[in-house]
């Protein structure tokens, strides 16, 4: 058995975003002047913390985007099968093949009676010679034990170099995150821990792997629009006249259209296109990827303009100050003037709007996805499962482990993106800086 | 002023040709009048003649920018882009893809939507504002703080949540409510309860910090410092001054959203099966009706701009330090 690696475009760009995020850490890291608002960012409790259950969202997210195709050999013949597998779902294997028949709750065990809705008995290679009760114990002492040891081994080797001001708050967040995860983890190899749903899925494996698909909509479209809004804003607020006039206008055109419903004749468009176009695209994966990648263009599209309005109105007040009279006067040419002197000046603006719309951006994932223009049906996502789950409330008895686990893992994700974004605009507005003198 | 706002008014119009240019591009370039006829009669196995009956009777038969056919000017005035164009702006929206009059059909479920809307914004107003006041008046002590916190963590919260728990709560465990519907007269007063609260609710969280932001700013002012240099008590100067001086940007802020209100709320109304103009564009999102989703854009363009005109007139009015000389 060998595997083919396969890029998916959406892995490209995530793969894309990590190296340039590496490289700004390495930039902050090395400069003394970029690194003070960054230790007042983390200098909030909150915020390091949420930082940390970001980083593991993220780390989810980029196991999902290592893909590849399992082949087999035969006579010298290598055939490939067409559904392309992620290292995360070699790791919570064999979460991904349905093994009920229907609906059944968290850590159920039998049948209660023959009607469909009812609570299923889970399979496992175990369950056959040990007893359920039995078998509980055993996964919880061994998940404690397990997250025990890697706490240990973990504050065993780094406690001596993280020393640090809130460094309580970081190892606690550290360990929370760690226990949770291990205890999920080595639960789910003999139950179903967040319980199945419609035909049988895991309920916790639709629920991890929608992490990457909500993340993906918050950072690629960041990604995608950040270019236009950089470029076209600075350009409208330091050169002005004609250039100012043509940006404006195409602002003004495109925020006027209510958002969700240019969202959604997009999408609409496109769908037709792609039934029409049926030999574009062929395997049924890289159909759902084009379109997650198309949504996250289309959202960029629309929330460009907020950004490119802000860029303009600073970089109009930046024109008239001292520093790029000097510039102009020592015959610097625009290009220069706009990168070396406008850009770094205007970052700040740049970093509040991208970790503000983060948020929104992955709870507007789920309500396009319920309005029927999100991410392909097809694709595990937080707004398919919120979406399947009002038939599923209606049901008696009711259905509701599959929209809470939705729910949970979105909360999660979105509160500490708050809490992250507000600490990151207090570290970096001078607006908010001055309020919080008074 | 006056010459202020008629320039707006012309200003608007290379807007909503703009507009009407990217809605119609998408709709008719991106998929043809053919493409669109294939998708309602079904997909495969249909006759080329039924196609053309199809964009026959919804007007969809001419050419799309350029008619070869005519003569002089009408080459460029006779063709699909000029005359959904001028229907817009004239509108008249005409007769959806399923054969239904658009314009009947807005103004009378524009109603439906406005009785959700108002007393949305009103009570939501009200209740934001003074969350978010009692807060500046503890600011910087543990009330201030657990209660920005706890916006955090409603606006973390995805709308469906509200929504869904609502209707589960409030519907199906206590019965106080139905859980979605509509009806004429009083009646809908218990229809329209659960959707007004829930909405309420769901934009709190964001409403009072972004309110309790404003305040805080007001605080720092000057003026601030000089009333309490005069011996104002803390009561008088955040009721007397910060209070006025804060409501200002709130305001005109809400302002800008007074046109757009009978467009309704897609996901609630569609939620509470509430027949307003939200239910009815997703519907035709849903059901891929055309003719209805272009004559939304439009009318949603239209009412944002007339709320940025509305808010500059309020801001005029509010402030008469603020000139508008039509530079910026």
């Amino acid at each position: 058995m060998t595997f083919k690696p396969i890029l998916l475009a959406t892995d490209f760009l995530w793969f894309v975003l990590l190296g340039l995020l590496a490289l700004v850490i390495w930039r902050i890291c090395r400069s003394n002047e970029a690194r003070k608002p960054w230790l007042h960012v983390f200098s909030n409790g909150f915020a390091l913390s949420a930082s940390l259950v970001l980083a593991t969202y993220a780390l989810i997210a980029t196991l999902d985007s290592i893909h590849y195709q399992p082949c087999e050999t035969h006579q010298s013949q290598t055939v490939c099968q067409t559904r392309v597998y992620s290292v995360l779902d070699s790791v919570l294997a064999p979460l991904n093949k349905p093994m009920e028949i229907s609906y059944s709750k968290p850590f159920a065990t039998h049948l209660k009676s023959q009607s469909l809705h009812a609570p299923l008995k889970i399979t496992s290679a175990w369950s056959s010679y040990i007893s359920f009760e039995k078998r509980l114990k055993y996964d919880l002492l061994f998940a404690f034990v397990t997250a025990m040891a890697i706490c240990f081994l973990l504050s065993l080797f780094f406690a001596k170099h993280l020393r640090f001001k809130k460094a309580g708050i970081f190892w606690l967040t550290l360990f929370t995150i760690i226990i949770t995860l291990t205890f999920m983890y080595v639960l789910s190899r003999h139950f179903h821990i967040l319980g199945t749903g419609k035909v049988g899925q895991d309920i916790f494996y639709q629920t991890i792997k929608s992490i990457r698909t909500g993340l993906f909509i918050g950072t690629l479209t960041t990604l995608v629009m950040l270019p236009f809004a950089l470029v076209l804003g600075i350009l409208a607020g330091y050169r002005g006249g004609i250039y100012d006039d043509i940006i404006q206008y195409v602002y003004t055109t495109l925020s006027s259209i209510p958002a969700v419903l240019l969202i959604a004749a997009m999408v609409l468009s496109l769908q037709v296109y792609i039934a029409n176009h049926p030999n574009l695209f062929t395997t049924l994966d890289s159909r759902a990827d084009l379109r997650l990648l198309i949504l996250c263009a289309i959202l960029g599209l629309m929330s460009w303009t907020t950004l490119c309005r802000l860029l303009r109105a600073e970089v109009l007040k930046l024109r008239e100050s001292d520093f790029l009279l000097a510039a102009r006067a020592l015959g610097s040419r625009t290009i220069t003037i706009m990168y070396r002197h406008l850009l770094p000046n205007v970052m700040h603006i740049v970093l509040i709007t991208v970790v503000l719309d983060f948020s929104g951006l992955v709870l507007a994932e789920a309500v396009l996805s319920y309005v029927g223009v999100g991410v392909s049906p097809t694709m595990n996502s937080w707004g398919n499962m919120i979406n399947s789950a009002r038939l599923q409330l209606a049901r008696e008895p009711v259905v509701w482990w599959p929209i809470l686990s939705a729910f949970s893992f979105m909360f999660i994700l979105v509160l500490a993106a708050n809490l992250f974004a507000d600490s990151v605009r207090d570290a970096f507005d001078p607006r908010t800086r001055q309020i919080k003198k008074t | 002023m006056w010459r202020y706002i008629i320039k707006r008014i012309l200003y608007a119009i290379p807007v909503l040709i703009g507009v009407n240019l990217i809605t119609f591009s998408l709709f008719f370039i991106v998929n043809t009048p053919d493409d669109m006829a294939r998708m309602h009669l079904g997909q495969k196995y249909v006759k080329q003649a039924a196609v053309d009956r199809w964009k026959r009777k919804h007007g969809y038969d001419k050419p799309i920018f350029f008619n070869q056919d005519a003569n002089g000017i009408s080459k460029f005035t006779d063709t699909l882009f000029v005359d959904q164009t001028i229907k817009l702006f004239t509108f008249n929206f005409g007769v959806s893809d399923g054969g239904r009059n658009i314009s009947h059909d807005i103004t009378v479920r524009m109603w439906p939507s406005l009785f959700v809307a108002v007393p949305t914004l009103l009570f939501g107003l009200v209740l934001n504002i003074s969350f978010a006041f009692l807060l500046v008046f503890f600011r910087h002590q543990t009330l201030d703080l657990t209660g920005s916190i706890l916006c955090i963590m409603m606006m973390s919260i995805s709308s469906l949540f509200y929504i869904i728990g609502g209707q589960y709560l409030f519907g199906k465990l206590m019965f106080l409510v139905p859980i979605s519907g509509y009806s004429d007269g009083w009646l809908v007063a218990k229809f329209i309860a659960l959707p007004i609260i829930v909405s309420i609710i769901a934009a709190m969280g964001a409403g009072a910090r972004w309110y309790r932001t404003i305040f805080l700013e007001e605080v720092g002012k000057d003026y601030v410092r000089t009333a309490r240099a005069k011996g104002l008590g803390e009561f008088r100067v955040l009721f007397r001054h910060v209070l006025r001086n804060g409501l200002i940007p709130i305001l005109t802020g809400v302002v800008v959203i007074l046109p757009t209100l009978f467009m309704g709320s897609l996901i609630l109304e569609s939620f509470f099966a509430i027949p307003g103009l939200g239910s009815y564009t997703i519907d035709a999102i849903q059901s891929q009706d055309f003719a209805i989703v272009r004559a939304m854009v439009f009318l949603g363009a239209v009412l944002y701009i007339v709320g940025l005109i509305m808010t500059d007139i309020a801001y005029i009015m509010a402030d008469p330090r603020v000139q508008l000389d039509g530079t910026h």
